[in-house]
């Protein structure tokens, strides 16, 4: 797939000093769903500030299919469209207002049939002539996504959008975005949420203190980076785990009622049976197993945390 | 060219007036009115004419300047204000207009809210005193490049500020004084030599002059300097604004 978002070199320098970028490469495939992971004040909203045109780039290229976003800034920016992280409104303007003003902002001609589309994919349209100020804080965010998609964007950043949203709504969120993937819009999210991200997406970038840690496929970064844990559930409590065990670096919990293995999903013998086995041996006997594996919030931890 | 955003922020704009009508309209003309009624009825009946004008009818051109001159001011300020206050901006800034069309849908709006304003202050001038303007042309030429221009300025003021405090200082502690002291009540020539020396350093001196000779060929300044004022007041805005842009001063990180 072609790049529809190409990152080269881009560095981020403030005014007081603060690198917030650093030499950031990056590439996003046209129709994907990207999510970009990182801690906070790692970088994610500066990279979207920059390519979107809320900030400026101290050195670098940023291309939104073709188009630089410096020299040829309107028909780059005309492709995107962009929820920020805070909720940003015209408080006493109404949600029908506020959706066909950034509709023109875009320079796109009045079209009432695609805002009630619009309104109506996200649950807003009986709030249509509501003010804003009167919404509650989910009608609020998804009357920043509508303003995003009033434009037809073909690229949707989503800075954080299910912050302090609940359960239903944020499911409802990725029913939406799911849909526009589906009509062809590529999308960027930055979350916090990790379940978020391994619902989600089909790519996943790492950013940690200005710095693109990774950038992988989540099923390949999955299977790469993914711990496979088998827990024995015992039939009766140990005390403490044989020595003949020790080579397995095995964890005991649950007052001394399971035992917890953890194997490399890479590696061509697991150990599974030979540890079965010695355990057997060990005279250790367990009435259930299972198994579980590291979910994306793991891996990313690990990544953050590495020196 | 982005007509459609030039035209969305405009509408949007001036959809503010009517939403804030009270303060945008009526206060205003409620203020002048009010000031017609000690200026021009209290005080005026104690100065027969100035210069061959009635006080009362004297006055107008300078009520006119005064609210033309602060709600340029006010409405481009907030304008500009309100969007980085509450975080909007960001629409603006990732949307695809270029600073040209942002300026001419801000001041745009801001300059023809002055403008009716300014031209309902005349009209209620006209209910408290015989009105006569011998040149109409050259009275909407000042009016429309002093709305402009002073937009423009409140433009810059609306950007420069980090707080409300600093929203309202310039306009209240710079330009509602100098409008007062501007000629706006009184002709520059009735000042002693000395004042009158340093009065001729207020710019809004050389606005009120050239508006009040439209109106009644009168002025404390030949017209022709009222209007270069005007217009080098009006490209010092546009080269800040032009350098604002430039370097995403108090805009962009």
């Amino acid at each position: 797939m072609p790049s529809i978002i190409s990152v080269s070199n881009l560095s981020k320098t403030y005014g007081s000093g603060f690198t917030a970028l650093k030499n950031i490469n990056l590439e996003i495939q046209r129709g994907e769903i990207f999510a970009l992971l990182g801690p906070n004040g790692a970088g994610k909203t500066t990279l979207i500030s920059i390519i979107c045109g809320i900030a400026n780039l101290s050195e670098g290229r940023v291309t939104v299919d073709g188009h630089n976003i410096s020299t040829d800034y309107r028909a780059a920016r005309s492709l995107i469209g962009l929820v920020p992280q805070e909720l940003h409104t015209d408080a006493f303007e109404s949600v029908w207002g506020t959706v066909s003003f950034s509709r023109g902002l875009f320079g796109k001609p009045k079209n009432p049939a695609h805002i009630e589309k619009v309104l109506k994919d996200l649950s807003l349209w009986d709030k249509k002539d509501s003010k804003i100020v009167t919404l509650s804080g989910g009608m609020k965010r998804r009357v920043m996504i509508a303003k995003a998609l009033s434009h037809e964007p073909q690229i949707l950043f989503l800075d954080e959008p299910t912050a302090g949203v609940d359960v239903e709504l944020r499911k409802g969120m990725w029913e939406v975005v799911r849909t526009l993937q589906a009509a062809g819009v590529t999308i960027i999210l930055t979350t916090h949420y990790i379940e978020e991200a391994e619902e989600m997406a089909d790519r996943v970038g790492v950013i940690n203190k200005g710095e693109i840690v990774l950038v992988e496929d989540k099923a390949n970064l999955m299977q790469k980076l993914g711990k496979k844990h088998l827990k024995l559930h015992l039939q009766g409590k140990i005390d403490k785990i044989p020595p003949e065990l020790a080579a397995y670096n095995l964890e005991l919990s649950d007052q001394g009622n399971e035992l917890t293995y953890n194997y490399d999903t890479k590696g061509e013998r697991t150990g599974i049976t030979s540890l079965l086995g010695d355990v057997r041996n060990a005279g250790i006997r367990f009435y259930d197993l299972d198994t579980s594996q590291s979910s994306l919030e793991d891996i990313f931890v690990s990544l953050v945390r590495a020196p | 060219m982005n007509y459609r955003a030039v035209g969305a922020i405009y509408k949007f704009e001036m959809a503010r007036t009517w939403r804030t009508l009270l303060q945008s309209i009526v206060s205003p003309v409620v203020s002048t009115s009010l000031y017609f009624v000690v200026f021009g009825a209290a005080i005026g009946s104690r100065i027969t004419s100035v210069e061959g004008v009635s006080y009362g009818t004297f006055i107008v051109p300078g009520l006119v300047m005064l609210s033309v001159l602060t709600q340029s001011i006010a409405n481009a300020s907030f304008g500009i204000y309100f969007p980085k206050f509450v975080g909007t901006i960001y629409e603006l800034l990732s949307a695809p207009v270029s600073y040209f069309e942002i300026v001419l849908g801000y001041v745009g709006a801001a300059a023809t809210k002055s403008i009716v304003l300014g031209l309902i202050i005349l009209a209620t001038a006209g209910l408290f005193v015989p009105l006569q303007i011998h040149h109409p042309v050259w009275m909407l030429t000042f009016l429309v490049l002093t709305a402009v221009t002073f937009s423009l300025f409140g433009f810059i003021i609306g950007i420069w500020a980090d707080g409300f405090e600093k929203l309202q200082m310039i306009p209240m502690l710079v330009v509602t004084p100098l409008t007062f002291l501007g000629g706006s009540f009184y002709s520059v020539n009735m000042l002693p030599s000395g004042w009158r020396t340093l009065t001729l350093l207020n710019p809004v001196v050389y606005l009120i002059s050239g508006f009040r000779w439209s109106f009644y060929e009168i002025a404390d300044v030949s017209v022709g300097l009222s209007i270069a004022i005007t217009l080098s007041f009006l490209a010092l805005c546009m080269i800040a604004v032009w350098w604002i842009f430039k370097t995403g001063y108090r805009l962009k990180n």
